[in-house]
């Protein structure tokens, strides 16, 4: 079945808000999985394996360390919602079904799924920054730049998980996901060490994926040192993601829900 | 806010030659049907039979594989998101919002249709009212019975104010009380001028419930008209359930003589009859047999098209 591109409308702004409303209600579990993790990851690496290392890069560990979990966090979460999250609204509850049956289409609520992993991607990671700034790691207001990054890294992401999504029979599919795709992003894509030194297959390799570009662009916002002259084409790379898996996510749920 | 009123066109539903095939196999199988409009249609049939595949194709949820198909006046699936503004569903399945109080749900699920402001306000208070919900209001989903779930399902479906009102087995899984309150809550709609078209395994509440109906099987109409019609026409007016110790014996030979049909089901025997009473007067001669006299109702006709064995 060969579909034109989804239509885009402002009906995908119900679905949104009722993930959005779902999530004030729970939002303080939700919150502590969200950054509770990722703070630890800073804390732990920052301190205690940043007093081995030094400096990376001219700058103190923690100070490279902590941009690199802000994207990383950003990833997690809006995979985990297209994931674990959507799976259950879709196979489980339900709620796409009752939506279906109302004047939202796939396209409307494929598109306010992607947008709310955005978005939660943000929400997570405003404690992260905050607790950075505390933390002085942080070097200046610029940091604030890194949201729109950061909502960039969530839609990238959270599309993608829902192709994974469209494709699963039960959550044990994402385990796949997760080993083969976001645990070597998570690794590879300069994060924890600058890719520098790595081969070159490993280097263009990383280039080629979407959170490597996002990591560039957000390390100089949090750092104070200049943006990389592309910038604008490396935040292409994530959103090209998006928009190649808004696509295939909405044919196969389609196929998958409608057929 | 509410949907743009439109004349509504006599048949709210026309099916012609409407078919589903997954790979090899036909669900359903070159469909006739119309549905008149403020009538209350039935759809039944056993399990496997094509209902559901039939009711998702009338919703634009399924694309068929062939036939014409025009739900109030809109073609499906090709204008599904048009025909679904004047729609309202009751799905078999609850899925209903468990992370929501009563109130929630509603105002929920009217944001898809873009219901907002003092009317929404309005139209909600009046649907829990109509679903005898008032007190359950800000109350979560987790807490509320059978009952009150499905009761619930059915004022989230009307809050669009639908002309028309698909019920997937609106009452299965409920105790008698809830059943009557549902059945009383569906004749009140239909007073409305409201069309249904309703799925049940419970023949009573279909007798009940609906002006005409079909019976299909394997994706195909076997009978269709009202419940009293299809009685009158499909089967003998009178049946005598029989079971006790020396029944065979006994009906073969004495009984047999009396009966026009008859069928096993179980330890019981179902004779059918058009004079009951020379099987009574025979039948009050042993008293070691049990038996009980009734009219014939639409279930003796649903066994009678489909058979008695057991469908999973």
């Amino acid at each position: 079945m060969s579909r034109a591109f989804p239509s885009i409308t402002l009906r995908w702004l119900p679905v949104w808000r009722r993930n959005l409303r779902v999530w004030r209600k729970l939002s303080g579990p939700a919150l502590i999985g969200n950054f509770g993790e990722p703070l630890l990851y800073l804390l732990a690496l920052g301190y205690g394996l940043g007093g081995f290392i030094g400096e990376v890069n001219g700058l103190p560990y923690i100070v490279f360390l902590a941009s690199g979990i802000v994207c990383a966090s950003a990833m997690n979460t809006a995979s985990f919602e297209g994931l674990y999250s959507a799976y259950t609204r879709m196979a489980v509850q339900n709620t796409w079904g009752g939506m279906l049956a109302t004047p939202l289409s796939i396209d409307d609520i494929v598109l306010g799924e992607i947008l709310w992993a955005g978005t939660k991607s943000l929400i997570s990671s405003v404690p992260i920054l905050l607790v950075a700034a505390l933390l002085g790691v942080v070097h200046d207001i610029s940091a604030l730049g890194v949201l729109p990054v950061v909502f960039i890294i969530g839609v990238c992401f959270g599309a993608m998980a829902l192709v994974v999504t469209a494709l699963a029979k039960s959550y044990d599919f994402f385990i796949y996901y997760f080993t083969l795709v976001i645990t070597p992003l998570f690794l590879v894509s300069g994060v924890f060490f600058p890719l520098d030194g790595m081969p070159d297959a490993v280097r263009i390799g990383a280039q080629l994926l979407p959170l490597a570009h996002a990591v560039d662009v957000v390390r100089p916002l949090m750092t104070g040192q200049p943006l990389p002259s592309l910038t604008l084409l490396y935040l292409m790379v994530p959103l090209l993601y998006a928009a190649g898996a808004f696509w295939l996510a909405t044919v196969l749920f389609h196929r998958r829900l409608i057929s | 806010m509410l949907p743009e009123p439109k004349i509504l066109p006599d048949l709210v539903v026309e099916a012609h030659g409407l078919t589903k095939r997954y790979g090899t196999q036909t669900v359903v199988d070159n469909l006739d049907l119309s549905v008149r409009r403020g009538e209350c249609f039935g759809l039944l049939g056993p399990n496997g039979a094509g209902k559901t595949t039939t009711l998702r194709m009338l919703m634009g949820a399924t694309l068929p594989s062939a036939g014409e198909l025009n739900v109030l006046g809109y073609t499906i699936p090709q204008q599904a998101r048009q025909m679904h503004l004047r729609l309202g569903v009751v799905p078999q399945q609850d899925n209903l919002d468990p992370d929501f109080t009563v109130m929630e749900n509603l105002s929920t699920y009217a944001s898809y249709f873009g219901l907002r402001g003092a009317a929404l306000d309005a139209r909600i208070t009046d649907l829990l009212a109509f679903a005898n919900l008032e007190a359950k209001a800000h109350v979560g989903i987790g807490t509320l019975s059978g009952g009150m779930k499905r009761r619930l399902t059915l004022a989230r479906a009307l809050i669009n104010d639908p002309d028309l009102l698909i019920l997937d087995e609106p009452t299965t899984g409920l105790d008698p009380q809830a059943r009557q309150l549902i059945w009383q809550r569906l004749r009140t709609l239909l007073a409305q001028g409201k069309s249904l078209i309703l799925t049940t395994h419970y023949m009573e509440e279909a007798e009940r419930l609906c002006d005409r109906l079909v019976i299909i099987d394997s994706g195909r109409i076997l009978v269709s008209g009202s419940p009293a019609e299809l009685v009158r026409q499909h089967i003998e007016p009178h049946v005598v359930e029989i079971h006790g110790r020396g029944m065979d014996e006994w009906f073969n030979s004495i009984g047999q003589q009396f009966v026009q049909r008859s069928e096993h089901a179980g330890e019981t025997l179902f004779c059918y009859l058009a004079d009951e009473r020379p099987l009574l007067d025979a039948l009050r001669q042993c008293p070691e047999l049990h038996f009980m006299h009734r009219r014939a109702n639409l279930e003796d006709v649903f066994i009678k098209l489909t058979g008695k064995e057991l469908r999973e």
